[in-house]
Order: C-alpha cells, then structure tokens, then sequence
C-alpha cells in the first residue's frame, strides 16, 4: 500500500462484543498481530507503551487473529487496549498484508500515513517521534528502545495461510466466483447430496466448495467468465469458471484445467455436434487423445495402461468433461441422452500419445499442428478399445494386415464406408512396422486392400441385411455389381496414434459412430496458454 | 454447513404445454421422417391409413438432413407455416 492510498474500511467487536469501526474521525493507528509470533510478543509493550501516551488524541485498532490468541495476549501482556477480534481475516485479507505484526498510520481521513512491517526498531522509534511531535503535549512515550533489537522479522500473516487464502478470496466482495451457492445443512452429508442433486455420473464427486474452485481456477489465466460456447441440449452457458466447477467434483488438479476448457471448446463446435453424440440411441461418447508438452507437465500416462485406469490426469480430465456436458448441457441418461446400452467411455476416455516412442507424425502434427504446441484431440467413438492380437506376424504386411481384418468388425462386418476408427497402435507392433519401412500411409492403404470387399458380398441377405439394398444393387449392372469396396470411405477415416508399454504385442481400436458432416467430425484444438 | 457451488447451467428449463386438442384432424398434416433407416417405411404406412381415414385432409411430407442433429430452423419454420398438425417418425 502506498502513503495517501484510503485503507479498507471495517467494524470489528473485542472479546467483550463491543464494536469499533474505522476509520473514524481521528487518526488511527491500525496494527495486526498473533499470539504464536514472537515479533507480536516483542511489539506488544511498544503498543501498549504509544496507546497510553496518545490515546486521548487518536484511536488504536489492536487486531489479533485467533480468539485464543488474543485471550493469550491479553494475559500475557494485559495491555491498556482491548484486542480486537479478526479470526475471521476478512480485515487483515482487505488489508492485503502477509506478515504480522503490520502497523499501518491512518490520518483523520483514513489514508495512509505510513506503513511498518515487522519490527525495525529505528522505524518504530521514528513513529514514536513522530507522534510525539504531533500530540498536544509534545511527549514521547518513556520507553527504552535500546533494550529492543534492532530488527526482527515479522511472521506469516493467517490470512495468507494456503489453507485459508482461497476460502477467504472466494468470499471477498470482488470475488470472480458468480455461480450460485448451495448451502448444505450441517445434518447432510454433501456426498448424498451431490448424488441426490443429479450432478453426478454415479461416482463420488469431490464438493466444489468456493476455496476448491478458486484453487482450481488458479490453473488458468483466463477470465472465469469467459464463455466457452454454449452446451446443448440445454444450450447453457459455459463459462470457466462452471467448467472449473465440474472440474472440481471430477477430481482435476488445477494444471489439468487448460486441458479440460481447450478439450470443452472442441466439443461445441458444430463439426462436433455434442448434441447428436449424447443424443444418440448408439451410446457414442468423446475420446480425448493429448499432444504435445503438457503431456509430461502435467503428467498424463501415456506408457503402460494408458488407456485404462490410474493415472489422475487422464481420468479426471475426462471425467470433467463428461461432467461438463452432463451438469451444464443438462444431457442425462433418460432425459436427452438415449443410448440403448450405455458405455463405460461415458465415465472417462482420455489419453496421451506416446509421440516419443513413434516414428511418425504424431497426431497432432498430422492435423497441422506444430510439435511444440500442446493440443486436444477430440473424437466420437461407440465402442474400445477393441483389442487386435497378432502375436504371430513377422512382417509389416502382415500385422497391418490383421489390423484390417480386425477392424472389419467395427460397427459390422459387412457396414462398409460406415464409420470411421481410432487406432492405437502399441510399441512392439510400431517396431516391426518401422523394420519394414512402413508409413502411416502404408498402414492405411494395407488395412484398406485386406478389407476391400466385391459389392455383391456387401449386399442385404438371408444372413444379414446390413449392408447395401438389393433394389439398388439389382439396378447396378456388372462392373458395379464387381466393384472392390474397401471397410472406409477414406483412408482419412484411420485415425492412428501411439500408445501403451513397451511389452505385449496388443495394439487396439476405438470404433466410431456416424461420421464425417451427417455426424461428427473430430476436431482438434491448440491449448493456448500450454 | 458445507457451501458448494452450482455445477448447472442454473436455468429451469421450459416447460412446454400440449396444443389444444380439437377432437378432429383436419387441414395439413406434415409427416417428419428424421432420416434414420426405416423411418420413411412406418410414414408411408401412417400416410396410407391417414388418407384412407381422412381423405379430406392434405398430407405433406418432410424430412431432416440427418437424425445426429436438430432440425434446421428453416426447416421448423416452414413446417410451423404450412402445416395443422406434425407426426415425427422417430424409428427407434
């Protein structure tokens, strides 16, 4: 605070209940301290010394901040002022001050004089001087001010106490915080409740108190406010501090939140279409795969297990979107969400890629990123990992042959130009691949030439009747009845990325829903402040 | 007491009240097929008992680019403008 600078204003009560409030219409002087701070035992005698000699022409606001501090002092010291209460730190949080004992001098009008931090003896002195000019009588008080040393450091202020700051910024009159409170009555228990209230996904959330969501707010450097987009069915508003929210009960830390807010942006994109994925009897639901940097910073697994459980980063942050979507898009099972079977996607899916174990382009780098940039991948997927094993091959051709067998299944055999998929491929099948001097591409086009199907086996039949309608098949003449159709529309349609320990030859597949402009389009976006 | 913030978008959302029902159907009726398979196939079928039930009646029939997204507004409004009645086909 600077000289001239108008201090907070405040009213507080001492032990006995009565209430002081300054500033009044003398001057002050304001001093904040402790009873488990030696300084504070040291500074004591010198106010109560400065309090006897000028409290006829100034008021003192002696503030301690514990009640059982201030009882200690008073025995201790029986000072000639009473203590007054600040155990809730609302004042000394106003004040803006981490150490006590802080002094601060107000004139008449309730600014600023000058300002002690801890004790400097030459500075206390050079106050007692000070006020001692001003007073009528001309005195100081009868002090022996070389007893004292010449300096000693004040100590930790309560109100900067990590357990306690966040509480105190969420409820300061210029919190960011706007979401409405809950209050939950002592005789509930705010797990019941949470579950009773509909926020959760059918697992223990963690309460988004307003300390636990400041905390995570710290995480980023966006305005709480800010809006993301708007989240269907409910088109409610997301901003990041109810992003934040979520993220909390989801159980993210906070340098998970960047993640969460770019992962949220991708999801309401109209490409997206978040509304069609949870809307939809097929039981789709976001995959998130991370690239880049963040992925170590924050620690996201991306080795062994990575698409299961265990790791925080990647559970919680998926969870938090899921959570997002649910809370905030009002998307619940039975009420606009529909699918038919569920799928446990819908509690969480997000991961790393193993860039570093893989030859190719990472993923994002494919879809035009930069390597050094952190980005989220989003896809729509109905079903994965399916597992693909070929503990067997010993070429290229081969293993990228029996991903495309494997991948026939997706949605159903004979579903050609369908859907497309998410292939993780593990680091023992990468080596045979490179071995073999096989691409992304290469992958691609193999998967596409096992696949490849003649039309008329494609067609409706006693079997089956997925697949292409015989009325349209019986109009086609000879060289279309023959045509060669590979499982996708589009090799672009194989999404591939890396993952999974270095032991086991397993790599495995995510199955998509209805894709490309009639479904969803995956979408991938940079984390800006990564 | 435990505080939490509101995880919700904190909108009570709209409740929407049933048109008024007449007792009779007449005018136009739409016929919304949302485009998943089949659909067109339980509206051919409700067309041909409608006309055979009501012939005084004019059916028109419409349907949504895909069954992934909402209608398009242009589309909501055309059949807002020209229709009496709508019967949507869900198909599943």
């Amino acid at each position: 605070m600077q000289p001239g600078q108008l201090l907070p204003a405040f009213r507080l009560e001492d032990a006995s209940g009565a209430s002081v409030t300054f500033p009044s219409d003398r001057p002050a002087l304001v001093c904040f301290v402790k009873d488990d701070c030696p300084t504070c035992h040291l500074v004591m005698p010198v106010l109560d010394a400065l309090h006897r000699a000028f409290t006829d022409e100034m008021d003192f606001f002696i503030a301690g901040q514990t009640r059982e501090g201030n009882e200690a002092l008073t025995d201790t010291f029986a000072p000639s002022f009473t203590i007054l209460d600040d155990s809730s730190l609302k004042v000394s949080f106003a004040f803006g001050m981490d150490t006590v004992p802080s002094l601060f001098l107000a004139g008449a009008d309730g600014k600023l004089d000058r300002a002690l931090v801890g004790f400097v003896r030459e500075e206390w002195q050079g106050l007692s001087e000070l006020l001692g000019e001003r007073s009528a009588a001309g005195a100081e008080p009868d002090l022996d001010w070389e007893a004292l040393p010449e300096w000693r450091p004040g100590c930790g202020s309560l109100s900067v106490d990590p357990l306690i700051a966040d509480r105190l910024r969420a409820e300061a009159e210029n919190s960011p915080l706007r979401a409405r409170k809950i209050e939950i009555a002592p005789a509930d228990d705010e797990f019941e409740f949470m579950f009773d209230q509909g926020f959760s996904d059918g697992l223990p959330l963690v309460p988004p108190t307003p300390e636990r969501v400041m905390r995570m707010l710290s995480g980023t450097r966006r305005d709480p406010q800010e809006m993301l987009g708007l989240m269907p069915p409910n088109m409610g508003e997301v901003t990041v501090e109810k992003a934040a929210i979520n993220a909390v009960m989801a159980g993210c830390r906070p340098e998970y939140l960047p993640v969460v807010l770019t992962a949220l942006e991708a999801v309401l994109t109209e490409a997206y279409n978040i509304h069609g994925v949870m809307a939809t009897t097929m039981g789709a639901s976001p995959v998130i795969v991370v690239n880049g940097p963040i992925r170590e910073k924050i620690g996201m697994n991306m080795k062994l297990g990575a698409l299961g459980q265990g790791n925080r980063a990647n559970a919680t942050i998926g969870r938090a979107v899921r959570l997002a979507v649910r809370n905030i898009g009002g998307a619940r099972p039975g009420g606009t969400e529909r699918s038919t079977l569920g799928n446990p996607m819908k509690f969480t899916m997000c991961f790393a890629e193993h860039e570093e174990r893989s030859p190719w382009d990472p993923l994002h780098v494919e879809r035009g990123f930069e390597p050094s940039d952190s980005v989220v991948t989003v896809f729509t997927m109905t079903s994965g990992p399916t597992l693909i094993v070929d503990q067997d091959f010993r070429r290229a051709s081969q293993l990228a042959g029996s991903f495309g067998l494997s991948l026939e299944s997706a949605f159903h055999p004979k579903a050609h130009f369908a859907t497309d998929v998410v292939l993780v491929v593990c680091p023992e099948h990468v080596d045979t691949l490179i071995r073999d001097g096989y691409g992304k591409a290469d992958i691609r086009a193999r998967i596409q030439e096992v696949t490849a199907r003649p039309l008329v086996d494609l067609v409706e039949n006693e079997v089956s009747a997925v697949g292409f309608k015989k009325a349209a098949f019986d109009a086609m003449d000879e060289d279309g009845r023959g045509r060669m159709l590979p499982k996708f529309k589009s090799p672009e349609d194989i999404h591939i990325v890396v993952a999974g320990s270095d032991a086991g030859k397993f790599s495995g597949a995510f199955h998509g829903w209805a894709t490309g402009e009639i479904g969803s389009i995956p979408v991938s976006k940079k984390i800006e402040e990564a | 007491m435990t505080t939490i913030l509101d995880p919700t978008d904190e909108r009570v959302p709209v409740t929407r009240q049933l048109s008024p029902r007449t007792g009779e159907i007449t005018g136009t009726v739409a016929l919304l097929d949302i485009s998943k398979p089949r659909g067109n196939v339980l509206l051919d079928r409700l067309e041909a008992l409608l006309s055979e039930r009501l012939p005084g009646i004019r059916i028109e029939r419409y349907a949504k680019p895909t069954f992934t997204k909402p209608a398009p507004d242009a589309l909501r409004a055309e059949i807002y403008e020209k229709s009496d009645f709508l019967i949507e086909a869900l198909a599943d």
